[in-house]
């Protein structure tokens, strides 16, 4: 007998992007299911062993002030924690942990298996099951397995990562597997090319693991963790985390290296021909870094644990497809890994995802409903940037069952809006990677602001409770009103002030200023003027970040926020989903196609489509003047 | 494309003696045909072909109006791309009034102010930026404004506009890849560079903001200064050429002591033409500062009108006004060619430029005008009249941009001497680079579309 099983939502794959769409759906209310080739590679961390890291690092404490589980999972599971980047910019400040690949993925198993309303089930999902509508678009009604198995359900999200038609390359060695040797989902590209799906191959890289006996450490530069270390989740309590962390190694590849990897590239089957698959620009591996910057002498190498209880290394910053041989002897070019002993090769995987410009911002199909799409499925690379349209697909899945408005992140709001915003509207032919650059207002978008800016949203969509959204308000209102004070208290030049300033190595004053303007010089900062303010209340270290960031770089902010001003105008100006673009005359031919195929939700949207010159969205807002005022046309 | 037939006065509602209607829309033919007759008295408009103009006559009914000509140009090779007429009636404000009207009645709108220019741009025949240059072209007049009109069309300020986004974007880039990529791209010794680099856009766009003074003085006439003795005239060629006793002229030497300006029209040209004090070496306090005034604005003038007092032989004054002309653009009156003549075109040659033009003037009898009137045209068409600068901005909503950019890149080197983290240097460039994206149309600015058309006048 046919096994025939009803619920609520079906998320195909178990990984960065599927873990959290499907808490999201379960924790909100709805039946889910979470399909995976294997049950022991939940949360899987295939490639480096760390989360967040430059921009990556926004996304995961976005992630966590809307509610999703990775950064709460990287606090229980990470054996080192830095902030990188301090001696730049708060903007660029970015959070990043080293994880114990085996503790991150045990720990969100445990997670999802007591999760209520949510059932993990290993399968292959090999078809997704629709009616047709009468408009011309599809409605999902549900999945189906490789033993037959049928789920029925009103949505459905992709999460299916790098295991589509997955080949994996070594050289000339090539396997028809999923990355780690799992079994490849070889069935669903076809179902879905069926439903009219557009499909793109992309191809990424992972370099080998080693052996740590067989590396010498001597001859490289040790990389320590962060004495104070900083949460991700802004629900830990900071002190609870502090513990003893494990280091990484530093070393440099040299024009050996390089000489070796010229000589073979014929045989690197990227260079060779072989992957048809776009790789991404922004991870190159080492063979495409020797080429792209051939003037260089030498790049960074990071010897990084996967965890506490194994000798694995990872060997960051030298992906390669290069074969096991060229492999062998070009790893052993570099200072400290002379005799290194691999554990598993570098590959070069090749895997079918789905052109995302099929997609609305709510990462559902603009002509499929209920069907929802995640992570490196929608060709992004990256656990981070995964997870986070992981947890805006489950949740614009339970959104759309609740006949509540989608969540839509713009891109002054969050990373996370930069990034779908990009995949949805931008032609991507390549994996997509976050970053700072991509982030047009990063001075208001901090890593360190991620939960003033979207816990309240994490709170109105149902995965913030009360108690952490009232937590929020205080903090909000901590900081308003000191900032306020600060800037009321007016110190004047009497003697102890000077004398305070000039400990400080500050110039002493002429005038009385106020305690903000004092805390604006670059040497002085709300913690060191104490002596000048004794009529201050206690505060978290987190509320007087953000008294300094915010007081420092006031101008900047303002500035940037007016941007956001002016950037918001069009943003705002919402295209009706009815409009014909043959009406809209002076468009030019090619614009008038990407509008029609993209069919964006807002000019602002639109104004980003590659194709679409600003003229052409000028004729656009004219349009929709007359549009708008006269009703009829 | 629009469903409905607009229609307006295309020339300025004065006494002047052609009048233009101009219709445009689906319905342009069919209302024409039905007031228009040919020669012979035929309704036949509906079938002449496009881009062809014809002669005839606007009836009401059974009564003629006006004897016109009547041009059609069917879309889309129009300007607006509609099908457009155009009635060439007799001026004077009622017969053009009385023929739109008629227009009305038979079905056409009256056009919103810029409408025109507003289907074009819609119909795609222009983009925003040529819709704003044509709205300067409009509001000035003149065919030398036009000329910067035409210049910004085809597109030398979005030339050099372009120019300063391309460096600045190239900064922009650089800046945010050596945030992606701190291995391989190193800031070191960066903001130096970058300092430099902000220096020279800076003072690029302070010429343009600087431009705007000069630009709109184009707009409102070339710089024309008379030069001459004291009593050569000049008061007298002021007042020939304004048409009205607009400076003092007595006999005697010296009468003019300040400089006056008056903005007049020859031959289409707008002169913004400025009567000096006769130079002259004098004592005379008042009057001194009177010559120092005519010597300084003959310095940045783009014409010389240097009067001489043919009656009286050269001096030194002479001299020094010669050496003026020399490095200008000028014409010289030989004036009082009703009295004896000692100075003649002989005598000026070998001293003036050659190829400067000598005109023999009367101004007591008005003769020699006209021929001073066709040489300026002249001049003007041989494309001879030009200015210094090769770009100017003439509209207060580029130079506003200018300024903005100008603001932000000085708060870019305000950063730069704080020592402030090169991630902080993007916000302010990359506002200036919108506000100069702004001027060309490259970064979409949604008040502008409605900011220009409500500027724009009846009619076209």
């Amino acid at each position: 007998m046919e096994i025939r099983e009803m619920v609520d939502v079906c998320v195909i794959g178990a990984g960065h992007a599927g873990c959290e769409a499907a808490l999201a759906c379960a924790r909100l209310g709805f039946n889910t299911v979470v399909f995976t080739v294997s049950v022991d590679s939940i949360a899987l961390m295939p490639c480096n062993p760390n989360v967040g890291g430059s921009s990556k690092g926004h996304l995961v404490r976005e992630l966590d002030a809307l509610g999703g589980e990775m950064g709460k999972n990287i606090d229980k599971t990470f054996i080192q924690s830095k902030m990188l980047n301090l001696s730049k910019g708060p903007a660029v400040h970015s959070l990043r942990a080293q994880a114990d690949k085996a503790e991150y993925s045990r720990a969100m198993r445990k997670v999802l298996e007591n999760q209520e309303n949510l059932t993990i089930k290993q399968a292959e999902v090999c078809e997704i099951l629709w009616d047709d509508l009468a408009n011309g678009k599809k409605k999902i009604t549900g999945v189906k397995t490789f033993t037959g198995a049928i789920y029925e359900c009103k949505a459905v999200i992709l999460c299916n990562g790098t295991y589509l038609n997955a080949r994996c390359l070594c050289g000339e060695a090539i396997t028809y597997t999923g990355p780690n040797g799992l079994m490849a989902a070889t069935h669903l590209t076809d179902s879905l090319k069926s439903a009219g799906i557009e499909m793109r191959r992309f191809k990424t890289g992972t370099p080998a693991r080693m052996e740590r006996k067989s590396l010498d450490f001597s001859k490289m530069e040790e990389q320590l963790g962060d004495e104070r270390i900083v949460p991700f989740s802004f629900s830990t309590d900071p002190d609870s985390i502090q513990k003893e962390q494990v280091s990484c190694w530093l070393t440099y590849t040299n024009e050996k290296t390089h000489e070796i990897i010229r000589a073979n590239l014929d045989r690197s089957p990227i260079y060779a021909g072989i992957i048809e698959g776009t790789g991404p620009r922004y991870c190159p591996s080492i063979e495409d870094k020797v080429v792209k910057f051939a003037e260089k002498e030498r790049h960074q190498v990071f010897i990084e644990p996967e965890g506490i209880h194994t000798t694995e290394m990872y060997v960051g910053g030298m992906s390669s497809s290069l074969p096991e041989d060229v492999q062998l002897a070009m790893y052993r070019t570099v200072p400290g890994l002379e005799n290194c002993k691999i554990v598993r090769n570098a590959y070069a995987i090749e895997y079918d995802c789905i052109n995302p410009g099929q997609l609305n911002p709510s990462l559902e199909f603009k002509d499929f409903e209920g069907l929802f799409s995640a992570g490196q499925m929608n060709g992004s690379s990256g656990y981070e940037e995964a997870a986070a349209q992981g947890l805006i697909a489950g949740i614009n899945a339970s959104m759309k069952l609740q006949g509540r408005d989608p969540l839509i992140l713009d891109r002054s709001e969050a990373y996370i809006g930069v990034l779908i915003d990009d995949l949805v509207t931008k032609e991507n032919f390549e994996p997509y990677r976050m970053m700072t650059s991509r982030a047009e207002y990063r001075l208001l978008l901090r890593q360190d602001n991620a939960d003033l800016r979207l816990r309240e949203k994490g709170y109105e969509v149902g995965l913030i409770s009360k108690e952490q959204y009232e937590a929020l308000l205080l903090k909000k209102s901590q900081i308003d009103s000191e900032i306020a004070r600060l800037k009321e208290i007016i110190v004047g030049a009497a003697k102890e002030t000077q004398d305070v300033l000039t400990s400080l190595g500050s110039t002493p004053l002429k005038t009385g200023v106020s305690l903000a303007e004092l805390i604006c010089r670059p040497e002085l900062s709300y913690e060191s003027i104490a002596p000048l303010d004794p009529e201050r209340g206690e505060f978290k270290q987190d509320v007087i970040d953000q008294i300094n960031i915010e007081i420092k770089y006031e101008g900047y902010i303002e500035r940037q926020k007016h941007q956001v001003e002016q950037f918001k105008k069009i943003e705002k100006k919402l295209i009706p989903s009815d409009i014909d673009y043959d009406d809209v005359l002076s468009l030019r031919l090619e614009a008038r196609q990407k509008l029609k195929k993209f069919k964006p939700v807002s000019v602002g949207q639109a104004s980003r489509i590659s194709g679409v010159s600003p003229a052409d969205v000028s004729v656009l807002l004219v349009y929709l003047e007359h549009y708008n005022s006269k009703g009829d046309k | 494309m629009y469903n409905d037939t607009i229609a307006a006065i295309a020339t300025a509602l004065n006494e002047s003696g052609i009048g233009i209607v101009r219709l445009s829309g689906p319905e342009a033919i069919r209302i024409t045909d039905e007031i228009f007759v040919n020669s012979s008295g035929h309704k036949s408009f509906s079938n002449y072909e496009s881009h062809t103009i014809h002669y005839g006559f606007i009836m009401d009914g059974d009564s003629k109006i006006d004897e016109v000509m009547v041009s059609l140009m069917k879309g889309p090779k129009s300007y607006t791309k509609e099908d457009t007429v155009e009635i060439n009636c007799h001026g004077g404000v009622l017969m053009v009034r009385r023929i739109l009207e008629l227009v009305l009645s038979k079905g056409a709108r009256i056009a919103e102010p810029g409408e025109f220019t507003k289907r074009a741009f819609l119909n795609g025949r222009i983009d925003l930026t040529e819709a704003e240059a044509v709205m300067d072209v409009i509001g000035a007049g003149s065919k030398h404004a036009l000329e910067i009109g035409m210049k910004q069309l085809s597109g030398s300020l979005f030339n050099s506009i372009s120019e300063i986004r391309k460096k600045l974007i190239y900064e922009i880039a650089f800046i945010e890849s050596a945030l992606d990529d701190p291995e391989h791209i190193s800031l070191e010794g960066y903001p130096k560079r970058l300092k430099s680099i902000l220096d020279e856009e800076l003072s690029v766009i302070e010429n343009l903001i600087d431009s705007y003074d000069d630009g709109r003085l184009i707009k409102e006439g070339i710089k024309t200064v008379i030069l001459g003795k004291p009593n050569a005239g000049k008061s007298s060629l002021l007042n020939a050429l304004v048409g009205e006793e607009r400076a003092i002229v007595t006999d005697i030497a010296g009468t003019t002591r300040d400089t006056l300006e008056e903005n007049i029209r020859l031959s289409g040209i707008s002169l913004n033409l400025i009567d000096t004090a006769g130079i002259r070496k004098t004592e005379d306090v008042v009057e001194k500062i009177g010559v120092e005034k005519a010597y300084d604005s003959s310095k940045d003038a783009d014409l010389i009108i240097y009067v001489v007092d043919s009656s009286k032989p050269l001096d030194d004054s002479d001299e020094d006004i010669i050496e003026i002309i020399k490095k200008k653009k000028s014409i010289v009156l030989l004036n009082k060619s009703d009295l004896n003549t000692i100075v003649d075109e002989d005598t000026l040659k070998g001293k003036i430029p050659s190829g400067c033009p000598i005109i023999k003037t009367s101004m007591t009898l008005k003769e020699g005008l006209d021929l001073f009137e066709k040489t300026l045209e002249n001049l003007f068409f041989r494309g001879e009249l030009k200015t210094d600068r090769e770009v100017y901005i003439t509209s207060l909503r580029h130079k506003a941009a200018l300024e903005e950019a100008k603001k932000s890149l000085n708060m870019v080197l305000d950063s730069l001497n704080n020592d402030m983290p090169e991630d902080f240097l993007s916000i302010d460039l990359m506002s200036a680079y919108s506000s100069l994206g702004r001027i060309i149309g490259e970064e979409v600015d949604d008040d502008l579309v409605n900011e220009i058309f409500s500027k724009f006048c009846m009619g076209k």
